[in-house]
């Protein structure tokens, strides 16, 4: 009899289930999973008939890999990218971007700070003064459109030499290589509950439950969760994935290491007005607008279209972070307008991002599995830049893999390490996680300090940076007594306008700052719920639990902010009757937003929002 | 007394439903701007005769499923990657082009070459399914001309339910006007029925069956054979989409009576 147990799972482990054994398990696939897998399967291709792999589950066959992606298909990404490639390239020494649709070679990199032409964004009086003088001595700065081009691009930021991308054709092109391998299975629209555990090594995944109720009950159709039984688990489920959490419930993190720090990434893909001048490769970084503390992006792919979005960070500390609101000021800022304009919605999307980098890394590995991607605080916040150094954690894990095979070694916490951390530690992912650990400090004391901050770590390599206290992410969001006798009354004056038009009191919150009316065209500036429905396709299969759990009922009934409802990127967490937010599976695109938008914690650490394995989501593989 | 049968069926993959889709003039002719680039699904009426012929064969013993879907190679292999968890079948791929503006004529002749040339398949057990309609640009006479030129002259359209006798014959169910069901009773195979939606619940996705199925699965699509389809001198004079419209606007406190009334008077007034 099995002594493991699942995690995050609805049912008691007495249900009749089906269990299969592969060497090597794997859950979610994305750029992380796609080095590990692309590592594995070009030493398959120069030497099938080598020793390391055969399998050990079915012997006389090959190594059995199977990978489990939540998402209905694997080009179902939500991210444009700019990568530097690095690690990519290495494992495509022959790359062709031109084989990658959407994706282009750098080609121009320009860095601008935005003015606020509306004067409704939360400006300090620092930066107000600033922006005063930038203003007045326009000509003489050589501001345009509202907007002040730094004179060059600082080297950490550079992307020079690297690729524009879109990471759901990015996930495509490699899935397809990976499948016509034949080594490996990477399975779509096939959620993974959680891990198996036996006391603290992990033995292999449990699916999701299917045929189920909203509330996990059986229903019609009811079918168990398979156990996936491996020697060796891969965990690549991103940020928000389950697998990813259960690991860190039941091991904790490293001594000094906590996951605080996210922001959500928003964007659109656009295609840009016949005539438009921005050449294919074309990459821009901004910040300042529309808010001070949001960072936005431009980035050119070919074929005339464009991926132009913002990230929404825990440190903005207002409750009502409405990025879809944000995201469409944003466009309209005259530095983007003038080139966005007459342009058509084509893809939208969202999704979190783990902003604690190195200092958010968790157990790399353990007995019996090993951590890969943005998950296991890969992410570099300084260089901006997570998608090249997952690949090459997968990369990383990939090599050891292949070396634990062919010495015949079990994949223990001692060999993982010996092989996997090892490589990753002397690799320039480690020394860029470390110049980029504490980059990023600065803006829990303001967006001039942060900025300041961050020049320093960029520009001394890591070596000087400003210090922080850091709190959970649920204490970044301020509380609703420290509002202003002059917020207090726009919170009226919204309150007032949404009772009025229906629209969410967030949304009428902004109006209420002096945020104007969004005039939608119809195919550009659209409602949030057409973004669901023309840009980014949401969908979820009947038969499956909800997978945001709102934990303790009564702190959600009390809480004045109620965060997860503005920062809902589909608008999939609404106010309900009984005060209780009330959450709809077919709108949500899995950002995992909520999982961090959360002002109340039962327990301190963690909010109150649980973000469990879910099927559906975006369906758009333009992002 | 199961009757052991062979069921082809002929299911081609369509740009997935959600997105957004735009003809644009290609040099090959009409198509969909990006097309290899959006997700694509199996088509949704063929994807029900997979269902049903999965179904069928389950409580037959003996039975077997191939699905034959002319496509990309490349496409055909992600489809195949979601479809292959919820059914037992052998996959025949033909690497072929993209979209349904091809000649329904040449894509039957390919198929029916195809299907004619499956080793073990026994053409008087076989059920030759398909979609009645399809979500691809097809003008949805393709499964008729491959049934006929496989010489099968039993021929259903709009079949939402079969029903086998001991004695091998089966009755029919089509959809017909005033949505009602014409009940047709067939002797036998060889017989070919294109299905409307059917009555089965999509199925679960099932990894041990995505398992089973991709040990043959994989080896097919690296040896699919390449299909050249003729034009047959075929022009199209004009391509666009169903007209769609949206006004989205949010309500609360209206009574359903109230709401439709104004879908009615807004869907009067385009």
């Amino acid at each position: 009899m099995s002594t493991s147990t699942p995690t995050g799972e609805t049912h008691a482990p007495e249900i009749d289930r089906q269990a299969m054994e592969v060497d090597i398990a794997c859950a979610g696939f994305g750029p992380a999973m796609g080095g590990f897998l692309t590592t594995l399967t070009q030493a398959w291709k120069e030497n099938p008939a080598d020793p390391a792999f055969e399998s050990r589950v079915m012997p006389g066959m090959p190594l059995q890999v199977v990978c489990y992606e939540r998402a209905d298909d694997i080009a179902a990404g939500v991210s444009g990218v700019v990568t530097r490639a690095r690690g990519i390239r290495t494992s495509f020494p022959n790359l062709n971007a031109a084989e990658i649709p959407m994706a282009v070679e750098v080609k121009q990199e320009r860095v601008f700070y935005l003015l606020d032409p509306i004067g409704a964004s939360r400006r300090s009086f620092t930066l107000r003064f600033c922006d005063a003088i930038l203003g007045r001595t326009g000509a003489l700065f050589g501001i345009k459109d509202h907007a002040f081009e730094l004179p060059w691009t600082p080297g950490f930021l550079n992307k020079h030499g690297g690729l524009v991308m879109s990471i759901g054709q990015f996930n495509q092109w490699v899935g397809s290589q990976l499948m016509e391998s034949g080594l490996v299975q990477v399975w779509p629209g096939m959620p993974v509950s959680g891990p198996l555990f036996a006391d603290r090594a992990v033995t292999g995944l449990r699916l999701v439950e299917q045929g189920v109720d909203k509330n996990g009950a059986q229903a019609d159709g009811f079918m168990a969760g398979m156990d996936v039984r491996a020697q060796l688990t891969v965990v690549g489920d991103g940020p928000v994935g389950a697998v990813g959490h259960a690991l860190d419930q039941r091991l904790g993190l490293p001594e000094g290491h906590a996951r605080h720090e996210w922001a959500v990434g928003m964007k659109m893909v656009i295609e840009l007005p016949e005539d438009s001048p921005l050449e294919p490769g074309t990459v821009w970084h901004t910040f300042g607008f529309p808010e001070p503390e949001i960072f936005g992006f431009l980035y050119v792919h070919p074929e005339r279209l464009v991926s132009v979005g913002i990230f929404v960070p825990s440190w903005l500390s207002d409750p009502s972070r409405t990025a879809y609101r944000y995201l469409q000021h944003y466009i309209q800022h005259p530095a983007l307008w003038r080139y966005l304009k007459n342009g058509t919605l084509r893809s939208w999307g969202a999704k979190s991002l783990e902003e604690s980098g190195r200092r958010g890394e968790p157990f790399l590995t353990g007995n019996g599995f090993a951590r890969i991607g943005e998950g296991s605080g890969s992410t570099n916040m300084l260089t901006g830049s997570g998608v090249d150094e997952a690949w090459t954690t997968g990369t990383q894990l990939g090599q050891a893999v292949l070396e634990l095979l062919r010495a015949g070694k079990p994949f223990t916490r001692e060999t993982l390490a010996a092989t996997y951390e090892m490589r990753r530690r002397a690799s320039w992912v480690e020394r860029g996680a470390r110049e980029a650990e504490n980059a990023r400090n600065g803006f829990h004391g303001g967006v001039v300090r942060g900025m300041i901050g961050m020049a320093l770590a960029g520009l001394t390599g890591g070596r000087l940076s400003l210090g922080a206290h850091i709190p959970p992410a649920h204490k970044q969001i301020r509380e609703p007594a420290s509002h202003s006798v002059e917020e207090g009354l726009r919170r009226d004056d919204a309150a007032a306008l949404a009772v009025a038009d229906g629209r969410p009191l967030h949304d009428a919150l902004m109006t209420a700052r002096g945020w104007p009316e969004i005039a939608f065209d119809g195919r550009l500036l659209v409602s949030h719920q057409d973004a669901l429905l023309m840009g980014g396709k949401v969908q979820a299969m009947p038969g499956y639990a909800d997978h945001v759990i709102f934990r303790d009922a009564g702190l959600c009934i009390a809480c004045e902010s109620k965060t997860c409802i503005s920062m809902c990127s589909g608008q999939a967490i609404t106010e309900g009757a009984d005060g209780l937010p009330a959450f709809e599976r077919e709108k949500c695109v899995h950002c995992g937003a909520c999982l961090w938008n959360c002002a109340q914690s039962p327990d301190g650490e963690h909010s109150n929002i649980e973000f469990r394995a879910g099927a559906g989501g975006l369906h758009s593989a333009e992002n | 007394m199961a009757n052991v049968l062979h069921i082809v069926v002929c299911a081609g993959i369509v740009p997935d439903p959600l997105q957004t889709l735009e003809p644009v003039t290609t040099p090959a002719g009409p198509g969909l701007k990006n097309e290899m680039v959006l997700p694509a699904v199996l088509d949704p009426w063929a994807a029900c005769a997979l269902y049903e012929a999965a179904h069928l064969a389950a409580g037959n013993p003996g039975s077997k499923v191939w699905l034959v879907s002319l496509g990309p190679k490349a496409k055909l292999q992600q489809v195949m990657m979601t479809v292959a968890q919820k059914v037992n079948f052998e996959l025949v791929p033909i690497d072929g082009p993209i979209g349904g503006f091809t000649d329904a004529h040449a894509t039957a002749a390919v198929l029916a070459e195809t299907i004619a040339a499956l080793p073990g398949l026994e053409r008087d057990r076989l059920l030759l399914f398909g979609g009645w309609e399809s979500a691809t640009r097809g003008s949805g006479v393709t499964l008729q001309l491959v049934g006929e030129r496989l010489g099968i002259t039993d021929q259903f359209q709009g079949v939402d339910q079969i029903a086998l006798r001991d004695d091998g014959s089966f009755e029919v169910l089509e959809r017909v006007e005033g949505g009602k069901h014409q009940a047709s009773v067939c002797g036998g195979t060889p017989a070919v029925l294109g299905w409307a939606t059917g009555n089965l619940a999509e199925p679960r996705n099932n990894p041990q069956v995505g398992m089973a199925n991709m040990r043959t699965m994989m080896p097919a699509l690296q040896k699919a054979k390449p299909a050249t389809l003729a034009a047959n001198g075929l022009r199209y004079a004009s391509v666009s989409l169903p007209k769609q419209q949206r006004t989205t606007r949010v309500v609360k406190d209206m009574t359903a009576d109230a709401i439709a009334s104004e879908l009615a008077e807004w869907i009067g007034a385009e």
